[in-house]
């Protein structure tokens, strides 16, 4: 049994963990110190006590913020993959398309939500529209890439063997993609909770299926500063939990062969 | 020689190896040469027929075009003028049974994401081949290269002569009857290399195979081949070719004997003539 300060798996999780403590440590003394004012900057500890409060009402907007993004990233997967997929059938495709794959990635989604939401009746499905949209690009120039990056002795090989555009597209360009694919899964699972969050701050729509956005616009109007604290504290949390489960992904998918997972498991 | 054997064509190239009974032809290149688009003579025209049973290797100085001879036969490249003969005929009915090749890249190029076993069945699933049916086939490959105990471990994690291995029983697994070899060794040590060309007569002898091979190493030529072709450059072509009559299978026994010093001396010699600028240049 090693000491728990040399196990790389220890250090990996108490290092951040203790920096994480002493920040907030640091932050709720200096608060009390300099006795800043709950509606200027709460300390940490107002945050955890309207976290336990608004809980309810906080949970249910996380509820609906998080629908949104997993609906739009599950999106953003089906179509960038096909994209993709439809890219590297046809250099004509690619080229004739590509373009506007670049300017749906350059546009940012505050200028174009209002007129998704304007178009779409329905609030949801425009606000999985817009996160749809921020979320898409890396998944599609990501996998092409992947499924472009063959190795060159590889291709031949199957080439040599008379192997078809569907053999090779199943047995070799897939396969070799996974690595640039989930490459783009954490990213893109990433800019589908920002895409969600500021369509719906374009949105801001109350009642019922209002998000964490809403909450933080509504806390912001009613000068409940530690709400509005407590809700971005779940976005980020959210954030990190999806950045979390693509890392657990890739890993079991790649674990075995890929150089940017070998190891990791130990 | 060839006033020995009449009858014969009296190209220098369709030397027998063996002179009771010349085998038949596996490859015959007719006056096939190769020019780039880039307007470079890469052979100048070849006439070569490559007997079946036959080890031959392909030696020369760089730019020498063996490596396009290679590739001519392989038909991975087309002959700008003159033809190739596979068994005999075209290449439509090369792939049936007893007229099947395999080529050996320099490199292993093993799916990495795949385990030995079915890096070794790759192959085998591109022409449909059942699994059921490609198991045993697949396993005797292996087995063949001596890696049965790595079936089930991932490419990264062999050494680099195994990766090669691997290679090799990749290439055993579609039953060839032509091995073609571009350098396969060429990254290896030379320990190992020692190790793997003895493997690879071993694997020749018993399994009958005509192999076409490409090497820089003249100990491993002499040791490998029944007939080596000596190529010069500019434009690509054969300088000379030696026959190397010593009795199969080959074991590291050969390696130490006088006979084995002998021909690499002459060898050298020719290669070193080979590279001279008199033998370059001549016709282009």
């Amino acid at each position: 049994m090693k000491p728990l300060l040399e196990s790389e798996a220890f250090v990996r999780i108490a290092a951040p963990l203790a920096v994480g403590v002493v920040l907030f440590a640091l932050w709720e003394t200096g608060c009390r110190l300099a006795s800043v004012p709950v509606y200027l900057f709460p300390k940490p500890s107002d945050i955890f006590t309207s976290l336990i409060h608004n809980g309810p009402s906080l949970l249910r907007a996380l509820m609906v913020t998080l629908r949104v993004t997993l609906q739009a990233f599950a999106a953003a997967v089906v179509l960038g993959t096909l994209i993709a997929f439809m890219f590297v059938q046809s250099r004509a495709i690619e080229v004739s398309l590509f373009p506007y794959a670049v300017l749906l990635q350059v546009t940012p989604v505050v200028a174009i939500a209002p007129l998704i939401i304007i178009l779409v009746k329905n609030t949801q499905a425009s606000l999985t529209i817009c996160a749809t949209l921020v979320a898409l690009f890396p998944i599609i120039s990501n996998t092409t890439l992947g499924l472009r990056s063959v190795d060159p002795g590889l291709a031949n090989y199957f080439r040599m063997n008379r192997a078809g555009r569907l053999k090779t597209l199943i047995k070799l360009r897939i396969p070799g993609a996974l690595p640039y694919f989930f490459g783009g899964l954490r990213i893109s699972s990433g800019l589908a909770l920002i895409g969600a969050v500021v369509a719906e701050f374009v949105a801001g729509t109350g009642g019922r299926s209002s998000g964490l956005a809403y909450e933080i616009l509504d806390a912001g109007f009613t000068l409940d500063i530690p709400r509005m604290f407590a809700a971005l504290f779940l976005i980020t949390l959210t954030g990190v939990a999806l950045f979390a489960a693509m890392v657990v992904l890739s890993r079991l998918a790649l674990s075995n062969w890929h150089e940017s997972e070998i190891g990791a498991q130990t | 020689m060839n006033a020995l054997l009449p009858g014969q064509p009296t190209d220098e190239s369709t030397n027998p190896m063996i002179a009771s009974s010349e085998p038949p032809p596996a490859v015959e290149v007719l006056s096939a040469e190769k020019v780039f688009s880039n307007g470079t003579r890469g052979l100048a025209p070849i006439s070569l027929n490559i007997a079946e049973g036959e080890f031959l290797t392909l030696i020369g100085p760089s730019g020498c075009g063996k490596s396009t001879l290679l590739k001519l036969i392989a038909n991975l490249i087309e002959p700008s003028d003159g033809r190739l003969l596979w068994w005999r005929g075209d290449f439509t009915q090369v792939g049936r049974e007893g007229r099947r090749f395999a080529f050996v890249f320099q490199e292993p190029t093993l799916m990495p994401w795949a385990r030995v076993d079915a890096n070794v069945r790759l192959p085998l699933e591109l022409a449909n081949v059942s699994a059921a049916a490609a198991a045993p086939v697949v396993a005797d490959a292996i087995e063949r290269v001596g890696l049965s105990a790595f079936t089930r471990h991932y490419p990264r994690q062999l050494s680099g002569g195994m990766k090669m291995r691997v290679s090799i029983a990749r290439a055993l697994a579609t039953n060839p009857n032509l091995l073609l070899m571009d350098e396969p060794f060429g990254a290896l040590d030379e320990f190992t290399r020692n190790k793997l060309d003895a493997d690879l007569v071993r694997l020749w002898w018993e399994r009958k195979l005509t192999n076409v091979f490409v090497t820089h190493s003249i100990y491993e030529a002499v040791f490998l081949s029944t007939r080596i072709i000596v190529m010069a450059a500019n434009p690509g072509r054969i300088f000379r070719t030696m026959t190397i009559d010593q009795p199969q299978p080959r074991d590291e026994g050969f390696r130490d004997s006088p006979k084995f010093a002998a021909y690499c001396r002459e060898l050298s010699t020719w290669l070193a003539e080979a590279s001279l600028p008199s033998a370059t240049g001549g016709t282009s």
